[in-house]
C-alpha cells in the first residue's frame, strides 16, 4: 500500500478528441487492421509498454486521452519498414485510454485503442 | 468440541496420512507459500474468501461449513480442521500444530521411497516471512530447501530481497530457478538468470515444468528493489513456451505457478496444452484439483501446511490419468526427518534467544487469513494507532502469517511471523477523507475485479480507527461507502486530513519504526492482548 | 548538449538478402516534461528527446515524433528489411538543439 500520488490530474479526454479531430480534419476514423497493445495493469505508470501495428498506414499518432497533454508520438512508416508496427514505453498518469489514430495511404483514418489501469498497488499474498 | 487431544491422534496415524496408491509412471510433489515457517504453527484457514463475476460462489471461494458440505467432510474431522475455519480453537488443541519441514521432509523421503525420481517443485514465497529468514537475507531457507533437493522454484516475495540477493543466490541454487514471465525490463527480454522452463525425463516419457512468477511483483511490491525485472501474465508467451516444449516432445505440461488460483483458472483457458498447473500465491487448499478445460489445477495450501502429491499416467505423448493427494503435514502425528531437525535448529540456533523472548499473551484467538480483518491484523492496528498516534491505521492484506491460539504466550518470533518483510517502515502521514477513500477503492479493485487477470494484490487493506461498508458487486469507484471516523463516529470528511499510520508502503524513501518493534512495544505494555471483536466493515455483494 | 546521454542498439551482425529484422534502440535521457515542479515551486523546463529517425543506407525506416509522454530513456523496437549489406542509421534530436547519431553496419550473405 503506498500513501502517496494518484488522482489529482483532471480527466482530459475532451482534450484528446480535440486534438484528433484537428489530425483528421474531422474526418470519420474506422475500424481495421490497426491495433494497439498494452498491458491490463501498468507495472509503473512512468514507464508502460505500448506496441502499435498499423499495416497500409503511413503515419500513426498516439494519445493518451487521461494525460494532461494527451499528445504521445507521431510514428511515421519508411519504405524499408514492412510491418508498420512499432514499439515504446510511455507515461500515463492514471487509469486511461491509449489511442491511436492511423492515417492511411488512401487518405483515410483508423482508430483503435486500449484501456490501461494504473494503481496504487501494494499489498501481496 | 469434545475432541481430546490423545483420540485425535490416536485416530490419525502417518501410514493414513502418507497412504497413496502408487499410479502411473511420474510423481510430482508440491510445497508452496511456505513463506520461512520452519517449525510447526497453527493455521486457520479463511472464513471469508469471495469469489467475484465467474468464480462467485465456486472454489476457493467456498469456507466453512459449506466447504464441508462440497467435499463431505465431517464436522471435527482431521479434514476440517486442515482445510476449513470454524470451531479452529478447539480442534487445534486436539489436533495440534501443523507443518514443520522436518515433518515435510519425512513426507517427500516417503514419497520418494515409493517413487525415487518424482519431482518436487517448489511455488515460491520460500525465502520470505521470519525472523530468521529477515536475519539470514533468505539463507536460512535456502540451505533448507537445498537439504530437500527440489528440482526447480518459482518466485514472489523472494525479490523483496532486492534484484542483488536475488541474483547470488540463485546464481548457486541446485536446482532451476524458473521464470517465463520474468524478462529484463530494460530490453524487454527474458533473462538468463531465470530460464522460462526445463525439461525432465521420467520412466522415458519426457516431463516440461513451465515456471510462472507472480505476474504483479512491481505493483504488490517495491518495484525499486527490482528494478532490472519486468513480469506480468505474459500469456502469448506462455502459450509459445507451450508450444515449444510440445515440439521438444514434451510428453506432459506441467506449469509451476505463483499466478493465484482465479488467474490460473483463466490462463488455463487463454493457454492451450497445459496438463497440470501447480498453483501457488492465494493460499488456497482443496483436496482435489479442479479441471479448467483439459487443464488441472491443484492448489497447495501456505506456510508447510501441506504437501501435495500428484502422480500421472504419461503414455504416447499424453497425460492419460492422474491420481492426486494434499497431504496435511500433522506436526504430532508425522515424526520429524531426525536430520532436517538438526538443519532447522542449526538456522535457528545462533538467534534462539531473541525468537523464544515471551512479550506477551493473548486472550483470543488471533489470525490473519481472510478477505478483511482477522484479529492479528487488528492487533497490528491497535499498536499502530496508539504507538504512533494516529487517528487512522492501515495495515497490508497479505496472505501470509501463522495463528496464536487463545491463552497463548506471544514471543518475539511470532510477531516476526506476521510482520517479516524488507520494507516493514511503520509511516506516520496525513491524508485527506477524499484520497483515503480512492486508496481503498483502489485496493478494492485489485481484489473483487470480475476479471481475474486484474487481480493482482492479495486480501483487503486492514483498517483501524474506520469502518466502512464495501458492496464487492460494484466497479471501482462505486464500492465503498459510510466511511466513518471510529473516534468520534462522525463521516469521514473529504475536505479534511487524517493522521493515518501504516507500514509496507511500496513507495523507495518511506520512513518510520519497523513494524514488528511497534508491535512488540505495544503487547509488551498491554502484558495480555485482547482484540475486540472487529463489526467495523460492512460487507454485502457477496 | 546534456550530460550521460548514451544511445544504444540492438541489431543483428548478419542477415540474408531481403529478410525482415527487429530492431531495439534506447537512448539514456531523463525526458524532462516541464509539467514537474522544482523544490521551490518552479516549472523545470520542458528538456526532451524530440525526435528520432532510422535509416537505412539512406532510406528511412522510422521517423518518430516524440512528446513528454514519452518515458524516460526512449526505447523503441521496430522491424526493417535488408536489402542488402550496409548500415543503419540512427539519429536523436534534442530540444537543446543536441543530434546525437549511432550507426551499426550488417552483413548480407
Ligand atoms: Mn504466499
Ligand atoms: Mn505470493
Amino acid at each position: 500500500l503506498a500513501a502517496t500520488g494518484l488522482g489529482a490530474l483532471p480527466a482530459s479526454a475532451s482534450l484528446a478528441e480535440d486534438e484528433i479531430a484537428k489530425l483528421t480534419g474531422g474526418a470519420e476514423t474506422g475500424a481495421g487492421d490497426l491495433k494497439i497493445t498494452a498491458p491490463e495493469i501498468a507495472e509503473n505508470g512512468n514507464t508502460v509498454p505500448i506496441d502499435v501495428s498499423a499495416p497500409g498506414a503511413v503515419m500513426v499518432a498516439l494519445f493518451a486521452d487521461g494525460n494532461p497533454t494527451p499528445a504521445v508520438a507521431t510514428i511515421k512508416f519508411g519504405p524499408l519498414n514492412p510491418s508498420h508496427e512499432a514499439s515504446t514505453r510511455i507515461r500515463l498518469a492514471e487509469t486511461q485510454n491509449v489511442i491511436a489514430i492511423a492515417q492511411m495511404e488512401d487518405g483515410s483514418f483508423q482508430r483503435a485503442s486500449a484501456e490501461v489501469k494504473v494503481t496504487i498497488g501494494g499489498c501481496g499474498g | 468440541g469434545n475432541w481430546s487431544r490423545l483420540a485425535a491422534q490416536q485416530a490419525l496415524t502417518q501410514e493414513q496420512l502418507l497412504e497413496f496408491d502408487t499410479f502411473g509412471n511420474v510423481s510430482l510433489i508440491h510445497v508452496t507459500d511456505i513463506h520461512a515457517q520452519l517449525k510447526p504453527i497453527y493455521f486457520r484457514e479463511p472464513s471469508v474468501n469471495m469469489g467475484v463475476g465467474d468464480n462467485k460462489g465456486a472454489v476457493p471461494h467456498v469456507t466453512g461449513a459449506e466447504f464441508r458440505k462440497l467435499y463431505g467432510i465431517a464436522d471435527g474431522s482431521p479434514s476440517h480442521y486442515a482445510l476449513s475455519s470454524g470451531d479452529f480453537s478447539a480442534l487445534a488443541q486436539a489436533y495440534g500444530r501443523v507443518g514443520g519441514l522436518d515433518r515435510v521432509a519425512t513426507v517427500i523421503k516417503a514419497i520418494r521411497a515409493d517413487r525415487p525420481d518424482a519431482i518436487l517443485l517448489d511455488g515460491g514465497d520460500t525465502w520470505h516471512g521470519s525472523y530468521t529468514c529477515y536475519h539470514t537475507k533468505g539463507q536460512d531457507m535456502v540451505n533448507v530447501m537445498n537439504a530437500l533437493q527440489p528440482d526447480a522454484m518459482t518466485f514472489h516475495w523472494e525479490f523483496t530481497l532486492g534484484s542483488d540477493r536475488v541474483a547470488e543466490i540463485v546464481e548457486a541454487l541446485p536446482f532451476a530457478a524458473l521464470g517465463q514471465n520474468i524478462f529484463d525490463a530494460e530490453w524487454d527480454e527474458p533473462t538468463e538468470l531465470f530460464p522460462p522452463y526445463k525439461m525432465f525425463e521420467r520412466a522415458g516419457t519426457k516431463i516440461a515444468v513451465i515456471g510462472q512468477a507472480f505476474p504483479y511483483m512491481p505493483i504488490a511490491n517495491p518495484r525499486w528493489m527490482f528494478p532490472e525485472y519486468a513480469f506480468g501474465i505474459r500469456d502469448e508467451n506462455m502459450q509459445a513456451m507451450v508450444d515449444e516444449v510440445r515440439s521438444q516432445g514434451a510428453d506432459c505440461v506441467v506449469v509451476l505457478s505463483h499466478n493465484g488460483f482465479d488467474v490460473d483458472k483463466k490462463m488455463a483457458t487463454v493457454v492451450s496444452g497445459i496438463d497440470v498447473i501447480l498453483s501457488g500465491h492465494t493460499h488456497d487448499a482443496l483436496p482435489e484439483p479442479v479441471l479448467a478445460g483439459e487443464t488441472i489445477i491443484v492448489p497447495s495450501g501456505s506456510n508447510g501446511k501441506f504437501v501435495s502429491r500428484v502422480d500421472l499416467d504419461v503414455r504416447d505423448g499424453r497425460m492419460m490419468g492422474y491420481r492426486h493427494k494434499l497431504i496435511p503435514i500433522f506436526a504430532d502425528v508425522i515424526e520429524p526427518d531426525p536430520e532436517m531437525a538438526a538443519l532447522i535448529d542449526a538456522q535457528r540456533a545462533p538467534f534462539e534467544a531473541q525468537l523464544t523472548e515471551v512479550i506477551g499473551q493473548t486472550e483470543g484467538l488471533l489470525y490473519r487469513r481472510g478477505n478483511f480483518n482477522g484479529t492479528w491484523d487488528d492487533l497490528i492496528c491497535d499498536a499502530l494507532l496508539s504507538e504512533r498516534d494516529a487517528e487512522i491505521a492501515l495495515s497490508p492484506g497479505v496472505r501470509w502469517g501463522p495463528s496464536l491460539l487463545p491463552g497463548q504466550d506471544i514471543t518475539r518470533e511470532d510477531i516476526w511471523n506476521v510482520t517479516s518483510m524488507s520494507y516493514g517502515e511503520a509511516y506516520r502521514t496525513e491524508m485527506t477523507g477524499e484520497f483515503l477513500k480512492v486508496v481503498l477503492e483502489d485496493v478494492a479493485d485489485n481484489i473483487f475485479n470480475p476479471d481475474p487477470y486484474y487481480q493482482q494484490g492479495g486480501d483487503m487493506v486492514r483498517t483501524g480507527g474506520i469502518g466502512y461498508r464495501i458492496d464487492v458487486s460494484k466497479p471501482q469507484g462505486d464500492r465503498i461507502s459510510d466511511l466513518t471516523l471510529l473516534r468520534s463516529g462522525e463521516a469521514i470528511d473529504p475536505n479534511r486530513s487524517y493522521v493515518v499510520a501504516g507500514w509496507a508502503s511500496v513507495n523507495e524513501g518511506t520512513e518510520g519504526p519497523q513494524i514488528w518493534d511497534v508491535v512488540e512495544s505495544h503487547i509488551a505494555k498491554q502484558g495480555t492482548v485482547s482484540v475486540q471483536p472487529n463489526t467495523s466493515v460492512e460487507v454485502v455483494g457477496a | 548538449m546534456a550530460s550521460g546521454v548514451k544511445p544504444r542498439v540492438k541489431v543483428p551482425k548478419t542477415a540474408s538478402a531481403g529478410e525482415t529484422i527487429t530492431i531495439k534502440t534506447l537512448i539514456s535521457h531523463k525526458m524532462e516534461s516541464g509539467q514537474r515542479k522544482d523544490d521551490d515551486g518552479n516549472v523545470i523546463p520542458r528538456s526532451i528527446i524530440n525526435r528520432f529517425v532510422a535509416d537505412f543506407n539512406g532510406q528511412n525506416i522510422i521517423d518518430v515524433t516524440l512528446e513528454p509522454a514519452i518515458s524516460t530513456n526512449p526505447y523503441f523496437q521496430f522491424e526493417a528489411i535488408v536489402p542488402e549489406s550496409g548500415e543503419f542509421q540512427f539519429t536523436w534530436y534534442d530540444d537543446d538543439g543536441s543530434v546525437y547519431e549511432t550507426s551499426k553496419a550488417i552483413e548480407v550473405s
